[in-house]
């Protein structure tokens, strides 16, 4: 350490760029980007939210105050898509997590070809929601489709009836980022000392006690990191949501804001509702943030 | 170790591994199942059952490329034979290939789609990655008054919802005219991808020893040569790795896609579902498009596969 503390004060400093202009040369264009193009429209949209503007026609813009605000927190139908949202949060993360976190203690032994196996096992993830949502419709199909036929449901309507659909869009979603869960899971699962285990095997400990002792409060804080972050995609979901089916039961937070900008045209109104979403997602992410920091620690 | 090991622990090792087997087979069996669609003829794709076996053929990826119109009466031998095979693919399925004036075939709106994926995720990612190499150095190497603060805002950008920016960006480009350019979209996706971009590299460059700069330094190298010579080519993985993320969420991308571009600049995620559209889709040729979509996805997440760990938590989780 002490030649550390040494060569970080190199003698000669006027050659080149000073060391403060290269670093400002380096990050402050990217602040610069990210505040234009992230943030500048964010401060434009927060003024149409507290107008009655309408992107589709030529008409004066009113200013209306606090109106919108008020109306989409009195409207029954935002609360109904907030209830839609949690309900496939819910369903949709711990599906993941308990097929995710199941796969990867299954993985967590000597297996061959077990690179390949976990490589494979992780392919839905990196597919495109969009696609995916497609693909899925023509498994789902209640005539030609394979998931009846090889489950033998009969003509089992998973898209078009209301109260299965949410089910069926959870049931991709959970496809698609079980493996991601699984990921996760099986790097902390990894990381538990095998010497842990080895004691309880001395104690005769029961693999029920282990798993709840040992494995689970080990692999927790990653686990954790998974779930946040997936509960934050979960909430924002609209590709795959949207593809699947139209059905008023399955109109998520995402859909409804989309509907309400690009096809009914309230952009003041979808403004003011993009802005509650926005402080929702800003609250999760700092708990994910704060966790992320923690397990950086460790 | 545990070199005792008992009957039952045999056992269930057995049994654990036909579960894995099982488990990967269902995970597995739709992204098969689409594939095995693109490769069926018309006929058979939405039979009741399913059809599992059959010859495969290549006609869905000819039908994909190239703008057909309905045949009113099926093909006649002399037309058969003075088409290619290709084209015979085509006539066969009750269609013909639409020809311009001059006879040249037309292409199906799909090649354009696949080819403004390309550059929209070819050129978003050589920006957000280079910007997020340099910045990444920056907060890595030099202090930055409340680094944690700008990093946080730096990610917050990347967890925004989609529809949630989209809203004033429509607005925006539309004032200026970005709106369905390969530009503005370029702009989106780097902007999208530089947050990510920042917090993997920083990751993989605080792993690179301060000293082999340092060294360099002594040596006379100025900051900037030592950062070229002596810094990128160490980062050089983590540099390839990021691209390869960067790139598969710009092609991946939808929900911006959808919102900003209607043709000119439209990429295949949301051109591929619009052609289910209305009357009768047909499946073979949506799978063909399907799959040659995916193919690039599923190559790269092989090249990527010891680094899909830390490219999905940011650089948290390194292993």
């Amino acid at each position: 350490m002490a030649t550390n503390t040494l060569a970080s004060s190199p003698p000669v400093r006027s050659r080149g760029l000073s060391d403060l202009a290269i670093r400002n040369l380096f990050i402050i264009p990217t602040i610069v980007f990210l505040i234009v193009f992230n943030i500048f429209p964010l401060i434009y949209s927060l003024g149409y939210s507290f107008t009655d503007f309408r992107a589709s026609v030529n008409e004066p813009v009113k200013f209306v105050g606090l109106e919108n605000y008020r109306t989409l927190l009195s409207d029954e139908f935002i609360w109904r898509n907030f209830t839609i949202t949690a309900k496939y949060v819910l369903i949709s993360v711990t599906g993941q997590v308990v097929v995710g976190f199941g796969v990867a203690m299954l993985l967590n032994r000597p297996i061959p070809y077990k690179g390949l196996l976990t490589t494979l096992l992780l392919l839905p993830m990196m597919l495109s929601m969009a696609v995916v949502g497609l693909f899925w419709k023509l498994l789902y199909d209640p005539s030609f489709g394979i998931i009846n036929y090889a489950f033998g449901l009969g003509t089992f309507e998973w898209l078009s009836d209301p109260n299965v659909a949410l089910y069926a869009i959870a049931l991709a979603d959970i496809w698609m980022w079980a493996p991601f869960v699984m990921l996760l899971s099986l790097a902390g699962l990894s990381a538990v000392p095998k010497h842990l285990y080895e004691a309880a095997a001395i104690d005769r400990a029961s693999p029920i006690y282990t798993f709840f002792r040992i494995t689970l409060p080990l692999v927790a804080p990653i686990l954790m990191i998974a779930i946040i972050f997936r509960t934050m995609e979960a909430f924002k979901t609209f590709d795959i949501a949207y593809i699947l089916a139209s059905q008023p039961t399955t109109e998520v937070i995402s859909i409804r804001l989309y509907k309400m900008a690009f096809q009914e045209w309230q952009t003041g109104l979808s403004c003011a509702f993009a802005y509650i979403v926005l402080i929702m997602v800003l609250a999760i992410t700092n708990i994910y943030v704060k966790y992320l920091n923690k397990v950086k620690e460790r | 170790m545990a070199a005792v090991r008992t009957r039952g622990e045999v056992l269930r090792n057995r049994l654990s591994i036909v579960a894995l087997l099982v488990v990967t087979f269902l995970m597995l069996a739709p992204i098969l199942w689409i594939t095995a669609t693109a490769f069926k003829p018309r006929s058979l794709a939405t039979t009741v059952p399913p059809t599992v076996l059959f010859e495969p053929e290549v006609s869905s990826f000819v039908k994909l490329m190239v703008k057909r119109s309905q045949l009113r009466e099926p093909a006649t031998p002399e037309q058969m034979e003075a088409a290619p095979w290709w084209e015979r693919l085509v006539l066969e399925g009750g269609e013909k290939v639409v020809r311009s004036g001059k006879g040249e075939v037309q292409l199906s709106g799909y090649p354009s789609r696949f080819m403004n994926s390309l550059i929209v995720a070819t050129i978003s990612t050589l920006l957000a990655v280079s910007m997020g190499t340099i910045t990444a150095y920056g907060f890595s190497r030099f202090r930055v008054k409340g680094e944690q603060d700008w990093l946080f805002f730096i990610l917050s950008t990347r967890m925004l919802p989609p529809v949630v920016v989209a809203i004033p960006m429509f607005l925006m480009y539309r004032a200026v005219g970005l709106n369905d350019t390969h530009i503005g979209l370029i702009i989106l996706y780097t902007a999208f991808n530089l947050s990510f971009s920042v917090w993997l590299m920083k990751g993989f460059i605080d792993e690179i020893p301060k000293e082999y700069e340092d060294a360099a330094l002594v040596d006379g190298y100025t900051r900037m040569q030592a950062f070229f010579k002596i810094v990128l080519p160490e980062a050089a993985t983590g540099i390839a790795a990021t691209a390869v993320f960067c790139f598969i969420t710009a092609w991946n991308e939808y929900a911006f896609a959808l919102i900003m571009t209607n043709r000119r600049a439209q990429t295949a995620p949301p051109f591929i579902p619009s052609q289910i559209g209305s009357g009768l889709p047909d499946w073979t040729v949506i799978a063909a498009g399907t799959v040659l979509f995916l193919l690039p996805v599923a190559i790269f997440t092989f090249l990527l596969r010891n680094h899909l760990l830390r490219g999905m938590s940011f650089g948290a989780i390194r292993k």
